[in-house]
């Protein structure tokens, strides 16, 4: 799961020790291959991410075409799919996440923001 | 879409139509389900979308899912089944009821199931999307196994669980290419929608073979139907087909016959009534035929159809039974009263009574079971007593229709069956209520006869096609040992029967016997006269005797006299000394 081998430079660094921190994000972006739909994606959520949780999220990029057998772990059917895997609930946003505002309402950071 | 694509793989199919031999066939899945593959001339076409739908609770699922571990255990096709409704392991326990274990196919890598769960709430839709996780999670699950056989159900639940219908439809139709270019043979099932077959119009993408199921109540029973409306590239029954969810699974049963080509059987078999079998020709009911027995309420009905199945039981056959208004124990105990113990046959394993209400199912339900069951117990005999319980309110037709399919097929397996007939009381006799006398090739009519304050039972044959018999009304009884047949009194008067005849035999016995007694009478008489006769001969014999011996000793006086006179004139003429000497010197000598 915490694989990750299409991005290994991903925000990573930005782990800190406080997992349970409030407001603490974890997220898991499912895409497949280099499709352009999964680029923007990637480019989206790392955008919306550095301008909204700075220094409190974890983000996964998962290729699906890599480890096809999460799709049927995690219930993918669309690509992106995009996960919140903490704080809970879970949420799942899908699409190019071009649409900040939904995407941002989707993850419940409008409100704690 | 659809004719472009080649079959990827063009392997010829297993079962192929046995009319079109030297013709290129479309390849084809066989489904492994009963009557299916008759329908479909081989099964599904191979390595394309099939499209199976049907509303709420018509057996898509159960379909698609024997579909697929038919094809994983008897034609080693693996198979993959999505299920976007049921989770695994409902599924699992769903269809273990029909002996369907596939915790073990999954075991034993021959089956993949997996629950594609769609949470609408969970999922929140930002910019364009696609559906490349489902065909990279499809095509993992395929090839893990090695899959042929691939099931979606309903994978129109998408619509109501992701946003943005159009991305869905044109990411649908890329699915199902993508199946066809797999090769995959593949069921997509489908919720019956308004005026289309599917709620989302995935008729439009699926083209290449489409199954409607339906599940139709008629008189507060309902039936289950299957039509195949499309096929393309294929001929393919169009009838609605029942089929029948037991269970063994499914079986749908192509039993509208086509043709009357049934071979006849010149054997003939006995009806279990020995004066019966001499009324017929003296041999009974050919094997293979259908035979009916009609009558008003209570005149023996069932007695007549427990000979029979008693006989054919004795002969080794096996029977079986089925009963529309009395339970087995009930039969027996009424059979065990005029002297027929069908219990031991039971024990045999020769006889089996199966004792339903008609109401309990639709018509076509009834006749998918009654095939099954004959399939499964190959009598040589069926009884079905009575038929006219199948006429509940105004279904007739259908009951003909449904009777007419029975008897052809008992025909062409060469099953003799008899049939009871209860005639309502008043109405015509030679008219059974549901019009099935012309499929009927032995008729007989019993009926009760009214007279002299009593009621008997008469029986006689309506018709018997091929074979002598007779036309002469019986009277029969219903006794300890069964259903004897007695000679019916035919008189001037009429048909008597009961103790009017008795009284008639008795009547006619005093008759015969005074006749009798005459005659020994004027013989006597005859006699006497004869001897007096004799006696009066023997007298005038006598007579005739002395008056001859008087006629004789008359002649001898006659002659003596004469005699006397002749010497009396010589002693006078010597005396007188005449000359007469010299004329007789004999006498003179003397």
């Amino acid at each position: 799961m915490k694989s990750n081998p299409t991005r290994p430079a991903q925000p990573k660094a930005k782990r800190t020790s406080l997992k349970v921190v409030a407001g603490h994000y974890i997220l898991k972006l499912y895409v497949a291959g280099h499709s352009p739909k999964s680029a923007n994606a990637i480019v989206n959520i790392k955008k919306i991410c550095e301008e909204n949780l700075q220094g409190r999220y974890e983000l996964d990029v998962i290729d699906l075409y890599q480890q096809p057998q999460l799709a049927q772990g995690e219930q993918i059917i669309a690509i992106p799919t995009l996960i919140r895997k903490l704080p809970l609930p879970l949420r799942r946003i899908i699409g190019d996440l071009s649409n900040t505002e939904r995407v941002l309402v989707g993850l419940d950071i409008r409100k704690q923001a | 879409m659809t004719k472009l694509k080649p079959t990827p793989k063009s392997k010829p199919a297993p079962k192929v139509k046995p009319t079109a031999k030297a013709r290129p066939q479309l390849p084809k899945a066989p489904t492994g389900i009963q009557g299916l593959d008759e329908i479909t001339g081989g099964g599904l076409p191979k390595g394309r979308p099939t499209l199976v739908c049907g509303g709420a609770g018509c057996g898509k699922t159960l379909l698609a899912m024997e579909f697929l571990v038919r094809g994983a255990t008897e034609l080693n096709e693996p198979g993959v089944f999505m299920a976007f409704e049921e989770a695994a392991q409902d599924l699992t326990q769903n269809v273990a009821s029909l002996g369907f274990d596939l915790k073990d196919l999954v075991a034993r890598k021959k089956l993949v199931l997996d629950f594609v769960y769609v949470e609408r709430s969970e999922i929140e839709e930002s910019g364009e999307y696609d559906l490349e996780g489902l065909f990279i999670r499809l095509g993992a699950a395929i090839d893990s196994i090695g899959a042929k056989r691939v099931v979606l159900d309903t994978i129109e639940s998408l619509f109501g669980g992701l946003p943005n219908p159009l991305i869905l439809r044109a990411e649908l139709r890329r699915l199902f290419r993508w199946l066809k270019d797999k090769g995959v043979t593949a069921i997509i099932t489908g919720e019956r929608g308004e005026g289309t077959l599917t709620r989302q119009g995935l008729e439009e993408y699926v083209s290449d073979c489409v199954i409607v199921l339906d599940h139709r109540v008629s008189e507060q029973t309902s039936s289950r139907r299957l039509r195949v409306v499309k096929y393309r590239g294929s001929t393919h029954g169009t009838n609605e087909y029942p089929f029948l969810i037991d269970e063994d699974g499914i079986s749908v049963l192509p039993v509208t016959s086509l043709g009357l080509d049934h071979i006849a059987s010149s054997e003939r078999i006995s009806s279990g009534v020995a004066r019966l079998d001499a009324m017929l020709g003296g041999a009974g009911y050919f094997r293979g035929s259908s035979v009916l027995v009609s009558g008003t309420a209570g005149t023996g009905k069932t007695s007549f159809a427990a000979h029979f199945a008693d006989a054919a039981c004795r002969r080794g056959e096996r029977v079986l039974y089925f009963s529309f208004e009395e339970s087995p124990s009930q039969i027996m105990r009424n059979m065990h009263s005029i002297g027929i113990d069908l219990q031991q046959w039971i024990k045999k394993g020769l006889l089996q009574i199966h004792a339903d209400r008609p109401s309990s199912a639709g018509l076509e339900m009834h006749l998918s079971l009654k095939h099954k069951l004959i399939g499964i117990f190959k009598p040589q005999v069926v009884i079905m007593d009575p038929l006219n319980s199948y006429v509940i309110g105004d279904n007739v037709v259908g009951v003909q229709a449904m009777l007419m399919r029975l008897f052809d097929f008992l025909k062409m397996k060469q099953i003799t069956g008899l049939f009871t007939n209860l005639t309502s009381g008043g109405g015509v006799l030679d008219h059974s209520e549901v019009a099935i006398s012309s499929l009927i090739d032995t008729w007989l009519l019993l009926r009760a006869i009214d007279s002299g304050g009593e009621r008997n039972r008469g029986l006689a044959i309506l018709k018997s096609r091929g074979m002598a018999h007779s036309n002469q009304m019986r009277e029969y009884l219903l006794t300890d040992h069964g259903v004897a047949l007695r000679d019916v009194y035919v008189g001037a008067s009429g048909v008597l029967t009961g103790s009017a005849r008795l009284t008639q035999e008795a009547q006619d016995r005093a008759a015969k016997m005074l006749r009798k007694q005459e005659i020994e009478r004027q013989q006597l008489e005859l006699q006497s006269q004869h001897q007096a006769l004799e006696a009066q001969i023997a007298a005038l014999r006598a007579e005739f005797e002395v008056q001859k011996t008087a006629s004789l000793r008359i002649t001898g006086q006659e002659q003596a006299q004469g005699a006397q006179l002749e010497q009396g004139r010589l002693d006078m003429g010597l005396s007188r000394n005449e000359d007469a000497a010299a004329k007789n010197p004999k006498r003179g000598a003397k």
